[in-house]
């Protein structure tokens, strides 16, 4: 339904009332961006010298926040790769034939799916060395967001894969190909195309998740901003504490908002292809009733 | 089981807290995701480019931000806020992002004819959402909805790293008194969060069938 049915075009005096709305919106946004850096101001975060901690390189800040930056997006592209293929092997373990590999495999993705990323991630941090194994923060947060990613995007590309016409799957065997075949050759290659928009969308959350190395003190943006205020704090208090948590902040989100325009244009892309047309009903049927496809963390 | 006894109390408090702050961060999440929800289809474009910026920018900023600018920032705006309260605005302020797309995505499943009918007999644009296009919505949004609010429950571990002592926290905190119950601690939080997250699934399909209408 196009939302423009549920209202006239608007005509001469509702069009009078919009204005005086809009303006009255508009004011009332102003007084809250005005009042918010009106106490700002007032506490003295405005201040450009304050600010200029950040671009000048003799503190050493940018070159931390940059390193931590690149910190960041190792644990996401490793995270990523490492999740996909993890996830390729799920799903195809789950439409095994085989119950021995079925059953084990539905049990590994539905017990991710359903705990918490974080207390896969502290299993890893704080369990694991008790039994003797020494993990280190990287390999905590890399492991946990692959392990609970992996059965996330298993359950994605099981839909892509089920997905695909059965008349594929028949003739592939028709022409006497091997199971493993099938599914390689034919019906994964297929599947993973028409998924890559909602893939592409969890692997957004993937980065997203990878803050969540600032409780387990790996040292990611935030982690490093909070590093870096206590390192400050000695010496100038307070001063620093506001800008460089806004700085780290903005880098998330700036990363994001990047990640994401990437997935619109590859959802875009995809719908244009008639072959691949499918992807949104196909999406809705990957829920099951725990976890939301796209947990969003 | 000894250890369970003994940590009974520990792990009902931090049960509580997880339960308190799921219900209130998904109530705020609920009622603030469908009022964005109807600004986006609003008439008057600057509510709607709003909805959209709120939508866009939380989806965008990972949780941990959101709880960090709550948490941190508010106070610099002389808004001094408690670590409970703070989790409860950051998780509710950042689901509702994800409820408004669900609730959108209902609207936008409610044959024309209803919204046409609706404006057909007189009904104003508050009037016709209100009475007739959100009810349905709400029905056909239900699985999605339940999806978001579950993913929401898993999400207020995030707390954990606030000084907020839900269940989460208490891995790090019985890991180190407790070496002998290691699994035991890790099986106790995963129980008390399937608790949750379990019947509420299940109470979720019951819900969907009840009100779905057949077209």
């Amino acid at each position: 339904m196009s939302s423009t049915l549920l209202f006239d075009l608007p005509g001469p005096k509702a069009r009078a009332r919009i204005r005086i709305a809009t303006i009255v919106g508009g004011l009332v946004v102003l007084a809250v961006i005005g009042f918010v850096l009106w106490r700002l101001g007032g506490n003295g975060q405005l201040d450009p010298q304050r600010w200029a901690v950040l671009t000048d390189t003799r503190t050493g800040v940018p070159q931390a926040l940059g390193e931590a930056l690149v910190r960041t997006l190792r644990v996401a592209a490793v995270g990523m790769v490492l999740a996909t293929l993890f996830g390729l092997l799920l799903a195809v373990g789950r439409l095994s034939d085989h119950r021995w590999v079925r059953i084990p495999t539905v049990t590994v993705i539905e017990f991710f799916r359903a705990i918490p990323l974080l207390v896969v991630i502290f299993a890893l941090y704080f369990v694991l060395p008790k039994f003797g194994i020494q993990i280190s923060a990287f390999a905590a947060l890399t492991g946990g967001l692959v392990l609970y990613n992996a059965a996330v995007l298993a359950e994605i590309f099981r839909a892509g894969i089920l997905s695909v016409d059965r008349g594929q799957r028949e003739a592939a065997f028709g022409l006497g190909m091997r199971k493993s075949q099938v599914m390689s050759l034919v019906l994964l290659p297929q599947a993973v195309r028409r998924m890559l928009p909602v893939l592409v969308a969890q692997l957004v959350v993937l980065l997203k998740d990878s803050s969540l190395g600032f409780i387990i003190s790996y040292f990611e943006l935030l982690r490093q901003a909070r590093s870096l205020v206590e390192f400050f704090t000695p010496r100038f208090g307070n001063e620093y504490t506001f800008q460089l948590y806004v700085a780290a902040g903005l880098i998330y989100i700036v990363l994001n908002v990047l990640l994401s325009q990437l997935a619109k244009y590859v959802e875009r892309r995809t719908r244009r292809d008639k072959k691949t047309a499918a992807t949104a009903e196909v999406a809705g049927s990957a829920e099951a009733p725990v976890g939301a496809p796209t947990g969003p963390a | 089981m000894q250890f369970f006894v003994d940590n009974l109390d520990l792990f009902w408090d931090a049960f509580l807290t997880t339960l308190s702050l799921s219900l209130l961060a998904g109530l705020l999440a609920l009622v603030l995701g469908t009022l964005l929800a109807a600004l986006r289809v609003s008439p008057i474009t600057p509510l709607r480019a709003l909805s959209t910026f709120y939508v866009e920018t939380f989806r965008n900023t990972p949780l941990t931000v959101v709880f960090f600018f709550v948490i941190f920032g508010l106070p610099q705006i002389d808004f001094v806020i408690d670590f409970f309260p703070g989790s409860v605005l950051a998780v509710g302020l950042y689901t509702a992002a994800f409820v408004c797309e669900a609730v959108r995505s209902g609207i936008n499943a409610v044959p024309a004819g209803q919204a046409e009918a609706s404006r057909a007999i007189g009904l104003t644009f508050s009037q016709s959402l209100r009475e007739v296009v959100l009810p349905q919505a709400f029905r056909t949004v239900v699985p999605p909805l339940g999806n978001v609010l579950i993913a929401m429950v898993k999400n207020t571990s995030i707390a954990a790293g606030f000084s907020v002592s839900e269940l989460s926290s208490l891995l790090p905190r019985l890991v180190n008194a407790n070496a002998g119950e290691l699994m035991l601690v890790l099986l106790g939080v995963v129980v008390c969060y399937m608790v949750i997250t379990l019947p509420a699934a299940f109470v979720l399909s019951r819900v969907e069938r009840r009100v779905a209408i057949l077209r």
